[in-house]
């Protein structure tokens, strides 16, 4: 018998706004000028955010982190496409996203500066704690999902984000996989930076693109231009609209650039060019995004300056914030290993604060 | 001789049991052309070239459900684990496979594998980059846990280590990575595991510790055996499981006080269990209940308040004299 074609497959590339900043009219969104923005404003602010935190952890007064500059528009505009009810879901690359929702920077500072107190945000905001088990989150992110649904929560989905090595792992397919077979209102964002630390995107996978993953479990998979905020957006927006339908879940594999080392703790010369970094940086998310706005008459050389000034003005507030918070009890680490105190833990909390005294005596 | 640090002592191994035995197979994340996120694998790369030294997708289950595969095939794979806080991922394949396969098939397959990889805190990392959980991995049995202290018996536990006829938790005090120097030998230097180190002879205590913690318990030896004109005996554990409760037993029985020092948090790790063989067999040589110094039970705090918990020199002082006084 002849063999029969039972699939025909096809990915789609999107981009709006491209690296000039010429937007293709007939896709652009129909975002509010207000809206617009909110959105160019915190991509900056991060970007600022990015170089304070730099200059903080070469001093000593921060620890290792993991810049995000060139991937704005890839975490911050699909926020922007969302409602508060949707819930975010994130690692430790998406900056944007948090401030977006309002997280105050004193407390992602205060995480990356060690203290718990960095993961405070209220839990009314839908952002769930940063995850470092590169793609357990997105496991997270489907029972979220499944708890929304099964609450009768039908404006809220859920936004996860993971990156091209997270894709690799086995936690990401599982959950492709649990979310399509429950049809949970998600959306995966895989920020495809081309790298892994070291290891290159065509070294994680030897499919095309990362978003034909979506292909296998049967669920709308597009790739985005990562470093188009309003491609992001539109793209964020449509999988937002099917997930608070009831259709399901999407995966947007977002082509972006890690412009800046893995973390502080990484050497990039190590594996690769300056010359590759150079050409990411011509394709810019906030260089294009600001060359829109101005073209619309919605930024000019003038307010610009204000807003870099009153960004700024933000980050010096909120980096003293931050370093002014110093009373932080040392035994609060006691107050949260259960909900129910135990004897045998509480005992050692009064070890704990004997020996602490006997070095202070000692000096 | 070489004065290396503990980073280029592994990397000295790996890189003459490689020349040694063309079975030797380095892959992990990273390990490749970054030479590993510390370095550890650095030139391996270069020399042994990229069927050797496999930098892998990102997913630790894989890494070691592979080796498992590549082990049984013959080969002697040396796995990396970024970080010994993602290492669980892998435990199905550890627990569920590799530490059975010997006894599942009453020793017709074997799985001589190594899985490498750096704990422990004092790094100002973020979360996961601090614990120290030898004793989950020793709770497994067909498994052997090691964990050196110095450059010298990393490269010599090493050497023993890939050539083992069983898996092989290698377990690398990442605080110790770069911390000191020692002289390393020129010549081959294999350190047999299951063997713990009397690494000072003294008669009036006994003081156990492993891998980060040596240091700083060396230290606290030093100044109450000054401080009070006695000797005491250090012993360096080096393998966590199988353990060598002979030479603390041994040791114990002669001093009749013991101190134990461990970074992981108090409850359930390897310093209960060496309390419990010195009640086996040397209940009754006591002087004094056994102390000892460890984390505490909590979610290790991130690093702002960490080196709180830690045992430190201080610490473990205070304990040793407590122990003497009782
Ligand atoms: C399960 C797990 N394994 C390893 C690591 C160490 N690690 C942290 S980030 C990273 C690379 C992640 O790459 P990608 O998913 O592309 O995200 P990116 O860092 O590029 O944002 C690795 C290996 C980890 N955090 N979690
Ligand atoms: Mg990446």
């Amino acid at each position: 018998m002849p063999l029969k074609k039972i699939g025909d497959f096809s990915i789609s590339y999107l981009q709006i706004l491209n690296e000039k900043g010429v937007v293709d009219a007939k896709l652009e969104p129909k975002l509010s000028d207000d809206e617009l923005h909110k959105l160019y404003r915190t991509m900056l602010l991060a970007r600022e955010t990015d170089a304070r935190m730099l200059k903080l952890q070469r001093q000593g007064r921060l620890g290792t982190f993991g810049p995000g500059t060139g991937q704005e528009a890839a975490f911050t505009a699909p926020i922007s496409a969302a409602s508060d009810e949707d819930w975010i879901v994130g690692t430790f690359r998406e900056p944007g996203a948090r401030l977006f929702r309002g997280e105050p920077l004193s407390q992602y500072l205060a995480y990356f500066n060690g203290y718990e107190e960095g993961n405070t945000f209220d839990p009314a905001k839908r952002v769930l704690p940063m995850s470092v088990i590169v793609a357990s989150q997105t496991l997270h992110a489907v029972g979220l999902a499944y708890a929304m649904q099964y609450k009768g929560e039908k404006d809220s989905a859920v936004i996860t984000f993971l990156g091209d090595g997270a894709t690799s792992e086995g936690d990401f397919h599982e959950a492709l996989n649990f979310a399509s077979v429950w049809q949970a209102p998600v959306v995966f964002i895989v920020q495809n930076n081309q790298w892994a630390i070291s290891t290159p995107r065509k070294m994680q996978t030897r499919a095309k693109t990362i978003a034909q993953r979506a292909v296998a479990y049967d669920m709308p998979g597009i790739q985005v231009d990562g470093n188009d905020p309003l491609a992001m957006y539109q793209a964020t927006k449509e999988a937002l609209d099917r997930a608070h339908a009831g259709e399901g879940p999407t995966l947007i594999e977002a082509v972006t650039y890690r412009l800046m080392m893995h973390t502080t703790a990484d050497d990039p010369k190590k594996y690769r060019s300056e010359d590759e970094e150079k050409e990411w940086w011509k394709k810019d998310p906030l260089t294009r995004f600001r060359v829109y706005l101005e073209n619309k008459g919605l930024l000019d050389e003038k307010s610009h300056a204000a807003l870099a000034t009153e960004i700024k003005a933000y980050i010096d507030d909120e980096v003293k914030k931050f370093e002014a918070a110093t009373d932080w009890p040392p035994d609060i680490s006691f107050d949260h290993v259960l909900g129910t105190r135990h004897p045998s833990i509480e005992r050692q909390r009064t070890a704990f604060l004997a020996n602490l005294n006997k070095e202070a005596a000692n000096g | 001789m070489a004065k290396l640090n503990m980073v280029q002592a592994i990397n000295l191994a790996l890189t003459e049991e490689m020349a040694n035995d063309e079975n030797v197979i380095v892959l992990g994340e990273d390990v490749g052309v970054d030479g590993g996120v510390f370095r550890v694998t650095d030139g391996l790369h270069d020399k042994f070239g990229e069927k050797r030294v496999i930098d892998t997708p990102l997913a630790e289950s894989a890494i070691v459900g592979a080796s498992i595969g590549m082990a049984m095939a013959g080969l002697r794979p040396v796995a990396e684990m970024q970080f010994s806080g993602f290492s669980y991922l892998s435990i199905p394949q550890l627990e569920g496979n590799a530490s059975r396969m010997r006894a599942r098939t009453m020793g017709k397959w074997t799985c001589p594998l190594v899985l490498r990889m750096p704990y422990g805190g004092a790094v100002r990392a973020l979360e996961h980059h601090s614990e120290s959980r030898e004793a989950m991995y020793a709770t497994i049995p067909g498994v052997t846990v090691v964990i050196p202290s110095g450059p010298r018996n990393a490269r010599a536990l090493m050497l023993a280590a890939i050539r083992d006829p069983d898996p092989v938790v290698f377990m690398e005090p990442k605080r110790s990575y770069r911390a000191f120097r020692e002289e390393v030998p020129e010549e081959e230097e294999v350190r047999e595991l299951g063997k713990a180190q009397v690494v000072q002879a003294g008669t009036d205590l006994t003081v156990v510790a492993w891998g980060a913690m040596m240091r700083p318990t060396l230290k606290a030896v030093d100044l109450i055996q000054k401080k009070r004109n006695i000797t005491i005996e250090l012993i360096d554990l080096l393998t966590i499981a199988p353990m060598d409760a002979d030479t603390i037993v041994e040791s114990v029985k002669k001093t009749g006080r013991c101190v134990v020092v461990q970074e992981a948090p108090r409850s359930f790790g390897a310093s209960s269990e060496i309390v419990a063989r010195i009640n086996d067999d040397a209940l009754l040589y006591l002087e004094a209940p056994v102390g000892r110094v460890t984390n505490y039970d909590v979610v290790t705090p991130y690093f702002g308040r960490e080196m709180m918990y830690l045992p430190d020199e201080q610490r473990i002082a205070r304990s040793l004299e407590e122990t003497l006084d009782f």
